[in-house]
């Protein structure tokens, strides 16, 4: 817990803080693409405690609000056709487009909530004559995690096991960001973790092309403070590159062992994402000889398709363009005992932080 | 208690008939005989001499045994506690069970002698009770329901219309023990741990305090489900007034901090069993720290914040680095997160 504590100093943070006071002499602003990030912002009050001219914008980095309304409809769906459904605790409240995986369970749909996809592969283990659906979501994160069990369930020559994947990539949707004509965006906070997963290569070129500072960022309230203020730094500086301020976590080539398993199941292709649209080799779809895992081929579901809520503005909160306050239905017709889209109900979502930890302070 | 001579309940033990005797006199009138359950009425008969503060509760928890407890001490203190919180000092209790056939008998013994115990320790008596049996998947082993009755204490005033803004927030304890206690047990979640759950009777550190302090103190909530959080939140509307807290200043053991990051949970909507909050007068807010830290359910006391004029029927909580937070009340239960 030390490294908690220390992370959490109130003399620390208040040093940094300090500085980017001293140092900001115009308007900036400044994405972190992770909802962790966005979480701890707000939960901590960093918000409030930065000079005004430093404005954040909350990024696409919420796995749950991201994912396909279409997708939840298909596990349903496997619930519906009495398949075991595991899936992390996050996405079984978002609302599909008549309801949510909870709800599919409360009707009798077996659904299991676990930490870990290989619990998953064991459920199958001990479950043959029935079909074990993981509900693989996320970035680049999960992806280690999801692609291990798939070896293990081939290890174990499963034939019950598969994954529903929707896996998404960051740098991608960094750069659907940037070309979008709506973007304001001055420099990044980059996704700590998944850069703890992938390393920092792939960043450098973004760097270069869109000439943006850019920190790869931690999540604790130093962290953050310190990553605002390197970017802050290279902004007022006139300068841009790539920096690490989470370099206890984060190695310039990442986690090979990590991506090794990635690049043996997956391969990059293009993939939907929650109110942006598709995006071309914006994820992870599974390689042709992991197909049999595959639950999007193994069961017939590839057809489902429905409309996102039209009254739900998640496209222009995951892109930055709007904050969760600024949508009208935000409070009033979505609230997360009945959110109209996914940043309202996921724990990483920017709704749900301005909803649980800010915005009553204001209203 | 003696020997049933059976190694599972079965439905025949809810019946009513012979087999129901023979758990009820085997097990249950023999470990709590006292002199209101040994006249075998449908109902006790009690004389009351005073106002008496009634509060009633299931429990259905999962897993039934867990490291510092089980259910059947939950039932007890949790009622006792919930009678208490009212300013009382608890006299009696119902005890009712639903079992799920299949139950082992020396599982459901264990339970009543832990009841048993739970009772004796916090000077309650049960008086009357009820078993019930369901089929196999209609329940979940056990599911216990205890009412509690209690004499209110002649000093006590205890009402959430007597808090006044300035008012202290003061808790007794490390909170979120319980419900990590529980979450480390749970299938699927299992991970290493000497987390316990904090389940206890917090009726004579109550009584304590009434005694020393009478109507200045205000109020007792216990924060069992929803945690800290949802309670402080529950408060702050009921009054219209604010409530501030300091994060730095609640109390939080380090191996339940640590288990909280781990599955992405907030502690201020963990639940515990052992923790009460109390709001007092602030002219006898270091009094009542003091004597809240030489009780031995009070060791850990601390006070956490105070009521405010300020932004009304919210609580605020100044961050450990000063910014400030929200505490929203808990929407559904508590989730893992992917990542």
């Amino acid at each position: 817990m030390k490294h908690l504590s220390e992370y959490r100093d109130f003399e620390a943070t208040k040093k940094y803080l300090d500085e980017i006071h001293k140092i900001t002499t115009r308007e900036w602003n400044i994405m972190e693409i992770c909802g962790g990030q966005t979480h701890s912002l707000v939960k901590n009050g960093i918000l409030e405690l930065l000079p005004e001219k430093v404005r954040m914008i909350h990024g696409p980095g919420c796995p749950v609000c991201v994912t396909p309304l279409n997708l939840i409809d298909k596990a349903i769906e496997l619930l519906e056709k009495g398949v075991i459904v595991c899936s992390f605790g996050d996405m079984i409240r978002v609302p599909g487009s008549k309801k949510s995986l909870l709800e599919a369970k409360a009707v009798g749909g077996d659904l299991r909530i676990l930490y870990s996809p290989l619990e998953a592969v064991s459920i199958a283990k001990q479950n043959p004559n029935k079909e074990v659906v993981f509900f693989a979501v996320g970035f680049e994160t999960t992806a280690p995690a999801n692609a291990l069990s798939v070896l293990h369930a081939e290890k174990e020559g499963l034939n019950n096991y598969t994954i529903l994947a929707s896996h998404v990539l960051v740098p991608p949707a960094m750069e659907a960001i940037l070309d979008d004509k709506l973007c304001t965006i001055d420099a990044f906070l980059a996704a700590g973790h998944v850069c703890a997963i992938m390393g920092m290569q792939e960043y450098y070129p973004l760097v270069e092309k869109y000439k943006i500072p850019m920190v790869v960022t931690g999540f604790e309230p130093l962290d953050l403070v310190q990553g605002i203020y390197m970017a802050v730094k290279q902004l007022e500086d006139g300068i841009y590159k790539l920096e690490n301020q989470y370099s206890r976590v984060v190695k310039e080539h990442g986690n090979p062992a990590a991506i090794a398993v990635i690049k043996k199941v997956f391969e990059v292709g293009a993939r939907e994402w929650r109110g942006i649209g598709e995006i071309p080799n914006s994820g992870y779809v599974i390689k042709e000889a992991y197909r049999k895992y595959d639950a999007e081929a193994k069961f017939n579901i590839s057809h489902i398709k429905v409309p996102e809520n039209p009254n739900c503005i998640a496209g222009e909160i995951l892109r930055g363009i709007k904050k969760p306050n600024q949508c009208d239905q935000f409070g009033k017709a979505c609230k997360p005992a009945n959110p109209l889209g996914a940043p309202m109900v996921s724990s990483e979502g920017a709704c749900a932080a301005y909803y649980h930890f800010s915005t009553h302070l204001t209203t | 208690m003696e020997n049933t001579g059976f190694e599972t309940i079965n439905l025949g033990h809810g019946s009513g008939g012979e087999l129901t005797r023979n758990l009820l006199d085997k097990v249950i009138f023999n470990t709590f005989s006292n002199p209101f359950l040994d006249q075998k009425h449908d109902g006790a008969i009690v004389e009351v001499h005073s106002k008496i503060a009634i509060s009633t509760d299931s429990f259905v928890i999962t897993p039934i045994f867990f490291k510092g407890g089980n259910i059947g001490e939950l039932a007890v203190n949790g009622t006792v506690n919930d009678v208490a919180m009212c300013g009382a000092i608890p006299k009696y209790l119902s005890l009712a069970f639903i079992i799920e056939e299949g139950l082992k008998m020396e599982e459901f013994e264990k339970i009543v002698a832990s009841v048993k115990k739970a009772a004796d320790e916090s000077g309650v008596l049960i008086i009357t009770g009820d078993t019930k049996v369901v089929e196999r998947g209609k329940g979940d082993k056990i599911f216990i329901n205890t009412t509690g009755f209690g004499q209110v204490h002649p000093k006590a005033n205890i009402s959430v219309h007597n808090i006044k803004t300035g008012d202290k927030i003061l808790v007794n304890g490390f909170i979120a023990q319980h419900g990590m206690a529980i979450m480390s047990e749970r299938e699927g979640l299992e991970f290493e741990s000497d987390l316990v759950s904090d389940t206890t009777n917090l009726n004579f550190l109550v009584k304590d305090l009434l005694d020393a302090f009478g109507e200045k103190i205000k109020l007792f909530r216990d924060p069992t489900r929803g945690g800290l959080g949802t309670v402080l939140h529950e408060i702050a509307n009921d009054i219209s007034k604010g409530v501030f807290l300091k994060e730095i200043a609640i109390p939080l053991e380090k191996q339940v901090a640590a288990a909280c990051e781990m599955l992405g949970l907030d502690p201020m909507y963990v639940a515990n069993e052992g923790v009460f909050l109390v709001i007092v007068d602030p002219s006898i807010e270091t009094e009542v720290l003091a004597l809240m830290r030489n009780h031995e359910k009070g060791i850990n006391a601390a006070l956490i914040g105070e009521i405010t004029q300020e932004h009304p029927n919210k609580v605020v909580m100044e961050s450990l680095i000063g910014g400030k937070r929200i505490v929203s009340p808990l929407v559904g239960e508590q989730l893992p997160r992917i990542c």
